[in-house]
């Protein structure tokens, strides 16, 4: 192994660009590294790390500003196109011409490859059987499911056997079980063709199952080396604390996060709290922090180490340090307490696009105070069933009150009590943070002197810079202002959408932290969300697929439905989903 | 082995493209649709020609000589006589625009005539200038015909007398019909369209959906995906084409005078200019829509203002002239009108093709440029 040549060596590697604010900014900031061939190599880091700057430049498409990158022992600044005649690369929106069809794709990559025409038939229908879309070759790309696209993306990338393959966050935006898929058909084909493949993701469980794993933060590389050796890094950090009885798991969780000099991190786990205690810290004053709780050691895992990596690195700076907004604020004695019968009624709601069920029979109720999360798949229904609650889109069929107020009948005045997070980032850009809290502070019906007073209040709990161009923020706190308007009148209930996709780890624990301390001040949250683990947050949650509603109750209660009680939401989730489809395919069969 | 693998890439390149050209409705749509559109609009919708105009008649000076020199008017199919008491009254009318020119024959108009120099007013609505030129000219036509028939009768003053008298003609265009000369200018337009709107989405859209991103990172070189690019649309452009020539002849009566083949090589030469300038806006702008806003812009709407297609070129400012001789449109627009109204003139088509060609070579290095296989 030793004496084969690595497949990339990057020395001193930099590439700077300029901001959004003008300002240049460095997305790789003299990296150095190499690469063995015939292996399974991960990059991870938070969004921003200068993942994908690094894997474009790995492909030729970007040129470094200084430093030298050779893939294959050619130079890239001399030969790109060798290079790229040699290797695959799958960018993160995969590529795909999305009205040609499946097989007109495939067709397409392997006449721009040369593949020629006997190893073709082969080579096509190896792919189309481990991708599964041999039924679908006719169907074009753009009216396939996500995980499906993906998989299309990258069987295109392996039209032949590459000398590289080059994987730009495959997973994003996927939901767990087509991940899975995924890195199965990756590891068959390292098995089978003895392929190389360098991908970069968020995930720690796909790093995890790599041979190498490189950590980057902010353009430069924090570590890197086996999953093993970059576990033991946290080695002897890791407990696992159970909250006393009738304490949520995210209350204690929050209590730690806040004591940063003791505790690296911490997140609610199966009714439990996991963290990371700081190296050396003092032991009775830990104690004393957990409320002698029980407290026991736990295996360490990659994502521990990374977490530990990441908050050593950031030490300084970014969205990390600034404490996380509201945490400090006096849990309100909330005028609308716990338990006083659900704000949010849903029954037998159904919404049909044409011939097309987007959501199915779904009933459920949100408690008061609660914090309830809507889980599912890309295409689940999660966001239309969202949207209908927020009154955004009229049900079909079914019964719908939120705050009191028949959805159906009074829509203005059940919006007036809600507050609502798009997704997207919807305020506009061109504004300061004042200006546009000010002008949603007008929309929402506040005048003169009170809208003032609110916005002032608003912008000192968020921790903002009223000056500040909100085009310009980072990701995290750009969803920290789309919160702070959302929040403006003060609303019973708080909608978010998908408000942690594309934002690090530690930014999404600054949110979460926020998320607590609202609900201890008796906001209603509801939030959907595909980070599975991000479920152990919630009072109760909800799991929907194709557009049914497959589970619901707390995380506990889901998970036991699932029959894996021990392990993360992740595996249970996948359990469930894969247990409803194939009820369902018993079903028809049956029938 | 080196040349097959170009070919076959190239194959490869154009089949997707003509897919997703033909399989994008709002692409034929304007491809194929809104030239019928506008051949029918121009054809039939849109004149200059000046018919039934109402023409206010002073007569100062009621004598039968007056009334005769005027009868020229009645008698134009053209010009439609109001017969008004007074000056005033004639100058209400034209303010109000219900008549386009007042004629006033003088009070003394009889003696002028007798000293052998007879005049008669004639005031123009100036608003359109089009139509008071248009007027200028059938009412001076009218007037002289009656001149012209006193002449024949014997019965002339001095005029026919050792006089010279202006016997007009108009060539090419005999009639004057607005059609035949709009009808040319059309394609003109068209394949401007069909070029410059429809590929100025091809490049940007790849950018937008990432698809060039996975493109770049194969064996393709940037030569290829722009040639690509430009196969099925030139042959948008020729059905086009057929469609103007085919609707220009039998529709319209147009004649057409030059060679067809000098109008296919003219037009492709021009089509290909045009392509060319829509996939150079659309790699550098990188976005769909900001791309066919620009196309719009910067080739559809100097081929309509500065080609010469409503505005005679000769007669405008330095600058303007200028800046309409940089418009590819003007070179195509002065060939193809010659070419369908006056005959082939083949040291001019060639000139012309050589100028289109010109541009053509270097919007294809600049194209070239967009898509060279960079994201920085």
């Amino acid at each position: 192994m030793n004496d084969t040549p690595p497949s990339v060596v990057i020395e001193g590697l930099s590439k700077t660009f300029t901001g959004p604010d003008g300002k240049p900014f460095r997305a790789i900031d003299g990296i150095s590294l190499s690469i063995q061939p015939g292996t399974l190599v991960a990059l991870v880091g938070p969004d921003g790390a200068g993942k994908t700057t690094l894997m474009r430049m790995m492909a030729g498409l970007l040129r470094p500003d200084s430093g030298r990158l050779e893939v294959l022992g050619i130079d890239l600044a001399k030969d790109a196109q060798t290079v790229q005649n040699r290797i695959s690369y799958m960018p993160q929106r995969f590529g795909l011409y999305e009205d040609l069809s499946v097989q007109e794709n495939l067709d397409l990559y392997a006449d721009l490859h040369g593949v020629p025409a006997d190893v073709r038939a082969e080579r096509f229908s190896r792919l189309l059987d481990m991708t599964d879309l041999a039924r679908f070759t006719g169907r074009p790309a753009g009216k396939l499911s996500g995980g499906m696209k993906q998989k299309l993306g990258l069987a295109c990338t392996l039209v032949r056997v590459p000398d590289l393959l080059l994987l730009d966050e495959p997973s994003v935006g996927v939901d767990p079980l087509s991940r899975r898929d995924l890195w199965q058909i990756i590891e068959q084909l390292i098995a089978s063709d003895g392929l190389s493949v360098i991908g970069s993701t968020a995930y720690m469980d796909e790093a995890g199952r790599c041979d190498h794993v490189f950590v980057l933060n902010q353009g430069t590389l924090l570590a890197e080396g086996s999953p093993d050796d970059l576990r033991r890094r946290a080695e002897g950090l890791t407990h696992v604390v159970s909250p006393a009885d009738g304490v949520p798991a995210r209350d204690l969780q929050a209590r730690m996060i806040d004591a940063p000099d003791l505790v690296v991190d911490a997140v609610p786990s199966a009714g439990q709290v996991r963290f990371i205690c700081q190296p050396g810290c003092d032991q009775a004053a830990l104690k004393a922090l957990l409320h002698d709780c029980d407290c026991q050691p736990r295996k360490e895992e990659l994502e521990d180490a990374f977490m530990l990596l990441l908050h050593q690195h950031d030490g300084s700076g970014g969205d990390v340090s600034a404490p996380p907004p509201l945490a400090s604020e006096a849990p309100v004695a909330s005028q609308n307490g716990h338990g006083d019968g659900p704000v949010i009624v849903v029954r037998d709601l159904v919404r049909r696009f044409g011939d097309f069920t987007a959501v199915a029979n779904t009933s459920f109720d949100v408690k008061r105070g609660e914090i309830f999360g809507l889980l599912g798949p890309n295409g689940a229904g999660k966001t239309t069933t969202f949207r209908m609650l927020c009154g955004l889109l009229p049900a079909t069929s079914g019964e719908l009150q939120v705050a009191g107020v028949n959805l159906r009948k009074a829509r203005a005045a059940a919006r007036a009590r809600i507050g609502y997070v798009a997704q997207k980032f919807s305020l506009y850009s061109n504004l300061s943070v004042y200006e546009n809290l000010d002008f949603f502070g007008g929309a929402y019906g506040l005048r003169g002197k009170a809208r003032y007073q609110r916005v002032s209040e608003i912008i000192r709990q968020f921790d903002l810079d009223p000056d500040a161009q909100s085009g310009n923020l980072p990701l995290g706190y750009k969803q920290r202002l789309a919160m702070a308007a959302g929040l403006l009148h003060e609303p019973e209930i708080l909608f978010l959408d998908e408000p942690t996709s594309g934002i690090d780890p530690l930014a999404r624990r600054s949110f979460w932290r926020t998320i607590t301390a609202l609900s201890q001040s008796g906001v209603t949250v509801v939030v959907t969300t595909h980070f599975m683990e991000e479920a152990e947050y919630c009072d109760r949650i909800a799991i929907q697929d194709a557009g049914r509603l497959l589970a619901l109750g707390t995380p506990r209660e889901v998970r036991e439905r699932s029959g894996i009680t021990d392990g993360y939401m992740n595996e249970a989730f996948i359990a469930i989903v894969e247990q409803a489809r194939a009820a369902e395919a018993g079903g028809l069969e049956a029938a | 082995m080196r040349d097959s693998a170009f070919r076959i890439r190239l194959v490869a390149l154009v089949r997707k493209e003509t897919r997703q050209m033909l399989r994008d409705r709002s692409n034929l749509l304007v491809g194929l649709l809104l030239p019928v559109a506008l051949i029918l609009l121009f054809g039939y919708g849109l004149s200059f020609d000046v018919k039934n105009a109402p023409v206010a008649l002073v007569m100062d000076n009621n004598s039968a000589a007056a009334r005769e020199a005027v009868s020229g008017i009645g008698g134009s199919r053209y010009l439609v006589p109001v017969r008004v008491g007074s000056m005033a009254q004639a100058d209400a009318l034209l303010r109000a625009g219900k008549v386009d020119a007042i004629v006033r024959v003088p009070i003394d108009f009889a003696e002028q005539q007798a000293r052998g120099k007879a005049q008669v007013q004639l005031i123009l609505n100036g608003i359109d200038s089009t139509t008071a030129t248009s007027l200028e000219a059938y009412i001076n036509g009218a007037l002289g015909t009656v001149t012209l028939r006193r002449i024949d009768r014997g019965t002339g003053g001095a005029t026919g007398v050792g006089g010279v008298s202006l016997v007009q003609r108009i060539w090419f265009n005999e009639a004057g019909i607005s059609t035949w000369y709009l009808v040319p200018g059309l394609v003109v337009l068209i394949m401007t369209l069909v070029g410059a709107f429809l590929t100025s989405l091809l490049i940007a859209r790849e950018w937008e959906r990432g698809t060039l991103e996975a493109l770049f990172v194969t064996p393709v070189r940037p030569l290829e995906l722009v040639l690509a690019k430009i196969v099925p649309y030139l042959a948008i452009g020729l059905i086009d084409l057929v469609m103007c020539v085919v609707a220009a002849r039998l529709l319209f009566e147009v004649p057409i005078r030059g060679s067809l083949l000098a109008i296919l090589l003219t037009s492709m030469a021009y089509l290909l200019v045009s392509l060319l300038m829509g996939l150079f806006i659309s790699g550098t702008t990188r976005n769909q829509f900001a791309a066919s806003q620009m196309a719009l812009l910067a080739s559809f709407m100097p081929a309509l203002m500065l080609s010469g297609f409503v505005f005679d070129l000769r007669n405008v400012p330095l600058a303007v002239k200028i800046a309409s001789q940089i418009v590819p449109a003007t070179h195509f627009m002065g060939v193809i009108k010659t070419l369908f109204l006056a005959g082939t003139d083949w040291g001019m088509v060639l000139r012309g093709c050589a100028i289109l060609l010109g541009y053509a070579v270097v919007l294809l290095a600049l194209t070239w440029r967009t898509v060279r296989k960079r994201l920085d």
